[in-house]
């Protein structure tokens, strides 16, 4: 294979694209291992990306297009720690303080191809780091990590592009100057360090699953990139159960994506879905990822996580052919143990779902009333959603109407709003 | 999106070379490093194959090896990445030139991308829902 000629434009540019999607966290990830600092490794890769743009529509597609920007990026950091180390050195004999940009002895070629999955998990754990908002966290993540573009994280959440990509500086900003070390944490850090960065990939997923804001009720494309960023990390940590239970949760969930919409985009909710729209080769994945949370060296007494539990609760549902067939009892009972290992007013509620379907809506209606006075709970529609369901299996009618449209103005969504007022007409 | 990389061509009868397995080896993995890998297979050279020709009302077999090489499927990849420029990104990288090495022959990667039922503009509703009933039964439950 030799060069390719390509035709200028958009078929090159096409491919730097997609070729930047694919190599971007990597050559990042080892950038910042020689600069030692994300933001500017960010930009370095950037500036190669650019010499791509210019180069690659001239010139054709290199052989290696990863290896090319690689070698780019490379270049730039060395220059850069060169002009700085001259400078520092300057700044030394005014008698200023020296400091060491880069470690000296580096052996850049190993540096760039030698244990690039450390590098890769470094830099998940830094643009999770808990100095950044949690919409800095998504947004670096996105960007750093799956690729993508401020303009494509901008649409993704509909928020303007200019946002982002504030966001985003400030991130690397606050990063710099918290002087976030470039490492994985280890120690008693390590737990809440790893919650953080499955919580930043589950809400991305969430934010694709069900969108908490505009016209559509679901946006997949948001589901792929928080998968394809789980099932990364489940590689470069294949002996952390919860990452597993991550994954596990989302294939699984993932597996409905299609049945949750109705033919005119309308959401479908789990137990009217027809099930035959479920994604058998995710369900499948789901349940091998599951199956992995038990080959890791399991330290005495662990109990299951949250995110374990979530997939089990997801695998019952998966596993049932009807809505009739689901163990509503297991699932119960894995809420039970869920509210005492990740205890939350939404899993309480989502506990007192299960109990009513295993054990009758009188029970569940229990449950859910004493959620009434919750703080947390106030304003979040599903509360009075789930409510006016019980009411409404017990043929308290009136008393259902009023929790749907209550339920209705709560929620951002539109297509849920046109779902629960229609639930509320129903009734009347 | 979801495409199939299909890698065209024939085993030559001959078992794969100690080189070529463990290049695909690290082609696979690079793929599940990725996260975009659902799944693969590799095929057996077609000798262990048969064909069932259908013309003028009437069905025949016919038994492998099949000649035309180009025209036979090795193995495929079921990947999901953003866009068809990314599937060719990723089909450029299977090391195929590590098993026509030495010979006159070209190895084809050909990418494909899946059709979903509902997205198939000429299916009727019905033929959507039948095509669902079908995967139900094949996928026997999960």
């Amino acid at each position: 294979m030799g060069r390719r000629g390509v035709s200028p434009g958009s078929t090159a540019h096409r491919t730097v694209e997609a070729v930047w999607r694919i190599e971007s966290a990597r050559i990042i990830a080892a950038l910042a291992r020689l600069v030692r600092d994300v933001g500017l490794a960010e930009e370095l890769a950037q500036d190669a990306l650019v010499a791509a743009l210019e180069q690659w529509p001239r010139d054709g597609v290199p052989d290696n297009p990863g290896a090319w920007l690689m070698a780019v990026g490379k270049r730039r950091a060395v220059d850069l720690i060169r002009r700085h180390e001259t400078y520092e050195r300057k700044l030394a004999e005014l008698g200023h303080r020296q400091e060491v940009v880069a470690d000296p002895d580096a052996d850049f070629d190993a540096v760039l191809t030698d244990r690039i999955e450390d590098d890769l998990l470094r830099l998940v754990f830094v643009a999770c780091h808990p100095v950044l908002s949690t919409e800095a966290r998504v947004a670096l993540t996105l960007r750093l990590l799956g690729g993508l573009t401020t303009d494509e994280i901008a649409r993704a959440f509909l928020v303007a592009e200019p946002t982002v990509a504030q966001r985003i500086v400030r991130a690397k900003r606050n990063l710099a100057e918290a002087d976030v070390p470039f490492e994985v944490p280890e120690g008693p850090d390590r737990v809440d360090r790893l919650a953080s960065v499955l919580e930043v990939i589950y809400l991305v997923f969430n934010e694709g699953y069900s969108a908490t804001a505009g016209d559509d009720w679901v946006r997949p494309g948001l589901c792929d990139d928080a998968l394809r960023l789980g099932r990364i990390l489940a590689e470069l940590m294949p002996d952390e159960p919860e990452v597993h239970g991550l994954v596990a949760l989302m294939e699984i969930q993932a597996s409905r994506l299609r049945a949750r919409i109705g033919p005119d985009g309308e959401p479908v909710l789990l137990l009217d879905q027809d099930r035959r729209r479920w994604d058998r080769l995710l369900i499948r994945r789901g349940l091998a990822a599951l199956g992995r949370v038990a080959l890791g060296p399991a330290p005495v007494g662990r109990a299951d996580g949250p995110y374990v539990l979530q997939a089990r609760i997801a695998a019952c549902h998966a596993l049932a052919a009807t809505p009739e067939e689901t163990d509503w009892r297991r699932i119960a009972s894995l809420y039970d143990t869920l509210a005492t290992v990740a205890p939350s007013p939404v899993v309480e509620l989502n506990r007192a779902v299960a109990v009513s379907m295993a054990y009758g809506p009188e029970a569940g209606l229990r449950l859910v009333d004493a959620l009434l006075a919750e703080p947390a709970l106030r304003g979040y529609h599903l509360l009075p959603s789930v409510r006016g369901d019980l009411l409404a299996k017990l043929g308290r009618a009136a008393e259902a109407r009023i929790e749907f449209v209550k339920a209705a103005t709560l929620t951002r969504n539109e297509r849920e709003r046109t779902l629960l007022l229609d639930r509320a007409d129903g009734l009347a | 999106m979801r495409f199939m990389v299909i890698l065209k061509g024939e085993a030559q009868g001959e078992a794969p070379s100690e080189e070529l397995v463990d290049a695909m080896i690290k082609y696979n993995e690079e793929l599940v490093k990725a996260g975009i890998l659902l799944a693969a297979e590799g095929l057996f050279d077609s000798s262990r194959g048969a064909r069932v020709v259908t013309a003028g009302g009437r069905k025949s077999v016919i038994d492998g090896p099949f000649t035309e090489a180009k025209e036979l499927i090795a193995g495929f990849y079921l990947i999901q990445v953003r866009s068809l420029a990314e599937a060719v990104e990723w089909a450029k990288r299977c090391p195929v030139e590590v098993a026509i090495r030495g010979t006159d022959r070209e190895a084809v990667v050909e990418i494909r991308q899946v059709a979903e039922a509902d997205e198939v503009p000429t299916f009727t509703e019905e033929q959507v829902a039948a095509e669902r009933r079908i995967r139900e039964q094949l996928s026997g439950g999960a």
